[in-house]
């Protein structure tokens, strides 16, 4: 039975990780992932699970080991953030172009320097390009959901890719909510079984993997790779609807909130877009500004044409990005304008967080304003603006 | 935020267990069928460090994930924060604040020049340390938090002790716990006293 359950967003990944019960996790601990993997070794020393975990003596190893894991036919999975991610980098481009179906939730964390352990987007932001599929999750209970649906999406035969289940530092990653967590046997039945019948360990049909190709093939193994992730969004939005008959929640590749009639949209990832929602409301009844906020759950692959439906009603766009690419600005807002190619509509960036700065419900309110402002005087420069940020 | 979230700040020093107080509340409020949310603020993770914590309690879903900035309820556990905290920041106007503390709410008023709210004292670390053997306020001020507030119920929190506690403290000092916060109810004092 599904019960309710008060679990901080680390314990709830890892929650949902005893659930699906993988044959293999490597993992190196880093702040704010290390709760995650500590109680995920309670469940493997307690037999709670049949997985083999495998303490290596970096990130670089353990993406190395759950790539091999992967590539042998067993499930495998592990978890990081920030500095572990970027060390991780290399592997991170050999799991998805030798189709491997991670699952790794990532608890977004601020990269060095200076140092600091608190969240901003930076990590996974730089590790869009990796190929890897991206959920960002608002809360604790969708990142639970998330890496459970993340096992089908990862393994769906058409798919055959990596997943990150991106959890925002702290923000949800220490933070206690209520969520509803499944009966561990309706995961079991929902996830299934891997099958993998191209593993290194199939004697009967000897395959390679990661093999040297040159001018000659590469550029296939390239073309194979934006073909896979072509065919992601139909699946996860299958894999969503299926989630959601199963448990009432269904999930898909965005989720708008009072979108239909609103002249006003903020755009966002993460733990920020509930704070915004709640923004919305207030406007709407204290203000009479009709806000709607747009959450993308899926930023890899990018879903442009959804957004671009949602936006299309909208005076003016603005968009919340946790993360900043130096010399062009917002990454979630240079791609969203991208997308948006030939549109008319103003959109303005608003860079937030970095470091884990918090934005507050005033600060996403202001933001709101700001935009009626923008949209009314038809001053939208600056484009691109920072958010609580000294100058 | 909206008005049906009640929200209480945590404000204390890095050891006294703040954070294990916010997660409590809020825990058992879970449990008894509310929403609910515990974040801790960490800074530089070290004994003695001023820290804030926070609890949202609510009868529908929370969406909101920034700190606590207007507050219903204020809870220090170390007097000493009062002089260099800001703790009454934000308070709502018909709030209350909650220190530990051997002075009387009258004092700690004065001290503060606060105007309006509730004030409340408890002499936590005394009672910490009677009952416990050790100068951790938290389960104290949890006890007083229920008495004048009803946030949640006593026996919710005595066994949710038992299951966070039980497993790390010894049966004496577990024991001690529990008695600490039977005697918040007996010995918090209100301006009225």
């Amino acid at each position: 039975m599904a019960e309710n359950v008060a679990l901080t967003g680390n314990d709830s990944a890892a929650y949902a990780l005893r659930q699906i019960n993988p044959d293999v996790v490597a993992a190196y601990p880093i702040t704010p992932q290390t709760e995650l993997m500590h109680k995920f070794a309670a469940y493997v020393a307690d037999g709670e699970v049949d997985t083999e975990l495998v303490r290596v003596e970096s990130e670089h190893s353990a993406m190395s080991a759950t790539v091999a894991a992967s590539l042998s036919g067993a499930r495998a999975c592990t978890a990081t953030s920030a500095n572990g991610l970027a060390l991780m980098w290399e592997i991170l481009y050999i799991a998805s172009s030798t189709r491997c179906p991670i699952v790794m939730p990532v608890v977004n964390r601020a990269l060095s320097a200076p140092i600091n352990i608190h969240c901003d987007h930076s990590d996974t932001m730089g590790a869009r390009d990796s190929g890897w599929i991206q959920l960002y999750s608002e809360n604790c209970q969708e990142a639970y959901d998330n890496a459970v649906q993340a096992v089908r999406i990862a393994e769906h035969p058409d798919v055959r890719l990596p997943v990150m289940v991106c959890l925002d530092g702290f923000i949800l990653s220490h933070t206690l909510e209520g969520l509803e967590v499944n009966d561990d046997q309706d995961v079991k039945d929902f996830i299934g079984t891997l099958d993998r019948p191209d593993s290194l360990l199939n004697v009967d049909d000897p395959e390679t993997f990661g093999m040297f190709t040159l001018q000659n093939y590469y550029f296939e193994f390239k073309k194979q790779q934006v073909d896979a992730m072509e065919k992601v969004p139909a699946v996860i939005e299958q894999v969503g609807q299926e989630y959601g008959e199963l448990t009432g929640r269904s999930y898909g590749l965005l989720d708008p909130y009072r979108c239909e009639d609103a002249d006003i949209i903020l755009v966002g990832l993460g733990s920020t877009t509930g704070t915004a929602k709640q923004a919305a409301d207030d406007l709407r009844e204290e203000e009479g500004l009709k806000c709607g906020v747009l959450k993308l759950r899926t930023f890899r692959p990018f879903p442009a044409e959804q957004v671009c439906r949602v936006l299309s009603g909208a005076d003016i766009t603005g968009v919340l990005d946790r993360a900043v690419s130096f010399g062009l600005g917002g990454p979630l807002f240079h791609e969203l304008r991208s997308a948006r190619y030939g549109e008319t509509a103003p959109m303005i960036d608003f860079i937030y967080g970095l470091g884990g700065r918090d934005l507050s419900l005033d600060n996403v309110k202001d933001i709101f304003r700001s935009l009626a402002e923008a949209r009314d005087s038809g001053q939208t420069e600056p484009t691109t603006r920072f958010v609580g940020v000294r100058e | 935020m909206s008005r049906d979230v009640l929200e209480i700040r945590w404000h204390g020093r890095g050891g006294q267990g703040a954070k294990t107080a916010a997660a409590m509340v809020a825990e058992v409020t879970v449990e008894a069928g509310k929403h609910a949310q515990a974040a801790p603020e960490y800074g530089a993770e070290r004994e003695g460090a001023p820290i804030k914590a926070y609890t949202r309690i609510s009868d529908g879903v929370i969406r909101v994930h920034d700190a606590i900035y207007y507050p219903d309820i204020v809870i220090v556990l170390d007097e000493t924060l009062l002089d260099t905290e800001g703790v009454q920041e934000g308070l709502s106007e018909d709030g209350i604040l909650m220190v530990n503390t051997s002075k009387s709410p009258a004092q700690v008023r004065e001290q503060l020049g606060l105007e309006g709210r509730k004030l409340y004292t408890i002499d936590a670390t005394s009672i910490a340390l009677e009952e416990i053997g050790r100068p951790i306020p938290n389960t104290v001020m949890i006890g007083a938090l229920v008495a004048v507030t009803g946030v949640a119920d006593v026996e919710h929190i005595k066994k949710d002790i038992d299951k966070k506690l039980g497993g790390k403290l010894s049966e004496d000092m577990l024991q001690g716990n529990m008695r600490a916060v039977e005697r918040a109810f007996e010995e918090v004092r209100s301006e009225d006293e």
